[in-house]
């Protein structure tokens, strides 16, 4: 019975490898292709887009910076490394890949890619590892894991949310403020608090408006990016928050849609603002509405990182990077930053400047009292918040309306 | 009247599987190539990635091996629906509710005192009973309600799928964590004991081959398998035979749904060690496919299976080496299956031609 069917099976077979050899023949390889003896090459995992404006963008561009900043390295990337753009892998396989390509070191971007890191950083000792935004290296952490080839690294955004926050504060009119989360966890409830901080701060210290005037909304959409019958949409989400009567929205998001959503309405007449997140270039899609962007700039650390493991000289820590508060935009010192838009007026723009000032000075607005959002003390009056504090932070604040945990 | 039989031999040859395969492969190769070709890639290049993705090295074999097992399990489970005349594109909900009950049934035996591999076993048979289960309710709804079995499948996927993501997020969330990466791994203890160095485990090779067998047996060697052919090539006929149709059109859905939901089973104690939102992977549908393009064929269906897991794992290359969306692996699986069914009906014209020239005679 097989033996025609192996028939079948041979001349397909047959046909498709002739045709592919074929094909083949004249064409080369590129050069990042080829596993260099002389060039260090880095693989980079993206969760999302190389080129989504936002969190990969910002991090794909970091490894750009790096070639650019150490002659002989060389960047392997897979993007859109996520369940559903590649389902059937697992961020350890696809890391392997890119050790197939020749890397010596890989970075994971996101943090729900921790298992992956850890399991790949335990199976490949001789690579280094370096985690975006993870805790498995904090040794006072809650997922420390001894591993001498992991290194994690989260510039402190919350600074950067505060500063998005003040500057909403100051351009809103209604005091209706809406924070489009992803999903829920301790680093998007603490850096939607942030932004929630730097509001209220702003709202009733620098505007001195009625601090009951302010209502600060989350929602969430389930992850960092739309995924189509899986997550909420945050164009959808976004609209929502400007037909109510919201006239500024931050991102917490990887992608633009508040920023495109604002654009829209601002078309057509309301007068809308959107604050978008993680990329220095994300105002250019739509600047009119834009008020800034509190991004990311990975590619100091990541410069640092890969010289040391081209050196010999890595050890594994957990970095959690101040900005450069002697010159915040400066891309080759400073590991956040934010870019006022074309949206916020000049006098803002001065009270934020102040504003800013004020943080660089030693101003922490992670300060008590503060309450939980279930009325719960979290800092007593005058006690400053520890980083362990402020990175599990367990809800959102008191004051904040949305969800703390996902809903059961 | 001479050049007649020399005509009718070479429409048989024409119309062979053999010629039939090659002339669906080759077009849509050629078919892609113009794809690449527009999207400024080189075809022979991509093409060549995508075979050095697959077997460059045994990583990447056992890569695809592990991507085989779980679509092959799905493709041979259609077959059974297919040879029913049943279009279950339920089959990616019956994966997903099978790879949710074994995850329940880990979660509660995990920290019992059962040896490792009677929780796994254990698990993958309650991941059996979710897809039975998922597949019971569309076999109902299209039987006894009146809903096609299609939209009623398309139907139930949405809901598996808000299903597992409410786990996910909810009562099944890491501690303090609702994430897309899915639920708390698993202790190690409890995954398919995998090859050393490799993601694959020899266990879901075994127990493709069992399944295959069985299928085999099933279909082709019992009343059971000749009267559900009967059905599927004419309900009516069929039951003024006096078969059961009904009993029989739900007992082909459990069983495609019990083997839909071991491959989700699989997925979870083989693969990812939890659940994730895209347990199922596709496979699914890409299984139909794979059924489609093999014709119901046990034999062709695993290599076809093969093809297509072969496509899968070399696809990751585009991205890396090339810069091109590793979909285009996807767009090849489908140019594949209508390119066959193009010339599958090119094939029927043929043959409808041919004994039309015969009658004449």
């Amino acid at each position: 019975m097989f033996s025609n069917k192996m028939k079948v099976v041979f001349a397909l077979l047959m046909v498709t490898t002739l045709l592919l050899t074929a094909c083949a023949k004249g064409t080369s390889e590129p050069a990042a292709d080829a596993e260099n003896g002389e060039n260090f090459v880095f693989g980079l995992l993206m969760v999302g887009a190389y080129n989504d404006q936002g969190w990969s963008q910002a991090h794909y561009d970091a490894g750009l910076y790096v070639k650019e900043q150490i002659p002989g390295t060389e960047m392997v990337y897979i993007d859109k490394v996520n369940t559903a753009d590649r389902p059937g892998t697992t961020p350890a396989q696809l890391a392997e890949e890119l050790v197939a390509q020749g890397a010596k070191l890989i970075i994971f971007n996101s943090d729900d890619m921790k298992d992956g890191a850890h399991e790949f950083a335990v199976a490949h000792p001789e690579i280094t590892v370096i985690h975006a935004s993870g805790d498995g290296a904090w040794v006072e952490g809650n997922a420390y894991q001894n591993l001498p080839n992991l290194t994690n690294v989260m510039p402190r955004m919350e600074y950067g949310k505060e500063m998005a926050g003040c500057a909403a504060a100051l351009t809103s009119t209604t005091g209706q403020i809406g924070y489009l989360g992803p999903l829920i966890n301790e680093e998007t409830r603490r850096l939607a608090a942030s932004a929630y901080l730097g509001a209220k701060y702003c709202w009733e210290n620098v505007a001195g408006k009625d601090p009951a005037a302010l209502t600060f909304e989350v929602k969430w959409i389930g992850f960092w990016f739309n995924i189509p019958g899986v997550t909420s949409d945050p164009t959808q989400v976004a609209d929502d928050f400007y037909n109510r009567g919201f006239d500024v929205v931050i991102s917490g998001i990887d992608t633009t849609e508040a920023l495109t959503e604002a654009k829209k309405y601002m078309d057509e007449g309301s007068t809308v603002y959107a604050i978008p997140y993680d990329f220095m270039g994300a105002c250019d899609q739509a600047s009119d509405v834009c008020l800034g962007v509190p991004y990311y700039n990975w590619g100091p650390s990541y410069v640092e990182y890969i010289q040391a493991a081209m050196d010999g000289t890595f050890a594994p820590s957990w970095d959690y990077l101040n900005p450069d508060w002697t010159d915040l935009n400066n891309v080759d010192t400073t590991a956040l930053g934010f870019i006022k838009g074309d949206a916020f007026s000049e006098e803002n723009g001065v009270k934020l400047d102040d504003f800013i000032a004020a943080l660089a000075g030693g101003l922490n607005l992670w300060t008590g009292s503060l309450n939980l959002q279930d009325g719960t003390a979290f800092l007593a009056d005058g006690e400053v918040a520890t980083d362990y504090q402020v990175w599990y932070l367990p809800q959102l604040l008191e004051g904040m309306t949305g969800l703390s945990t996902p809903a059961e | 009247m001479v050049a007649k039989p020399k005509k009718n031999n070479m429409l048989k040859r024409l119309s062979s599987p053999a010629i039939l395969s090659i002339a669906s492969t080759a077009g849509a190769l050629i078919f892609t190539s113009l794809i690449l070709w527009m999207a400024g890639a080189q075809p022979g290049l991509t093409f060549q990635k995508i075979l050095i993705g697959a077997f460059g090295d045994s990583v990447k074999i056992a890569n695809g091996l592990v991507v085989w097992a779980p679509l092959s399990l799905i493709a041979g489970a259609l077959i059974i629906t297919f040879i029913a005349g049943l279009w279950n594109l339920g089959i990616e909900g019956q994966i997903m509710l099978g790879a949710i009950f074994t995850t329940g049934a880990m979660r509660l035996f995990e920290n019992s005192s059962i040896s490792p591999t009677l929780i796994i076993i254990l698990s993958c048979l309650v991941g059996m009973v979710g897809g039975a289960f998922w597949a019971a309710l569309t076999g109902i709804l299209r039987l006894y309600g009146g809903v096609n079995e299609i939209f009623a499948g398309v139907g139930l996927n949405f809901v598996a799928t808000a299903l597992s993501l409410w786990l996910i997020f909810g009562p099944w969330k890491r501690p303090g964590v609702g994430s897309m990466s899915g639920t708390e791994p698993f202790n190690e203890r409890l995954w398919l004991v995998q090859i050393p160095g490799y993601r694959l485990s020899i266990w879901s090779l075994i127990l493709v081959v069992v399944v295959y067998i069985g299928l085999f047996i099933l279909l082709k060697k019992t009343r059971f398998g000749i009267q559900i052919k009967a059905i599927g090539k004419n309900l009516e006929a069929a039951r003024l035979m006096g078969i059961q149709t009904r009993k029989l059109m739900m007992l082909a859905m459990l069983l495609c749904g019990a083997l839909a939901g071991l491959a989700g089973a699989l997925q979870v104690v083989g693969v990812y060690h939890r659940l994730i939102p895209s347990i199922s992977s596709g496979y699914g549908f890409l299984a139909m496919l794979v059924a489609m393009l093999a014709n119901n064929d046990f034999f062709l269906t695993l290599v076809v299976a093969y093809l297509f897991s072969i496509l899968n794992i070399g696809g990751i290359q585009l991205p890396i080496n090339l810069h091109l969306d590793s979909t285009l692996s996807g767009v090849l699986q489908a140019v594949l299956v209508l390119f066959f069914l193009v010339m599958n009906g090119l094939k029927q014209r043929l043959m409808g031609r041919k004994e039309r020239s015969r009658d004449a005679e």
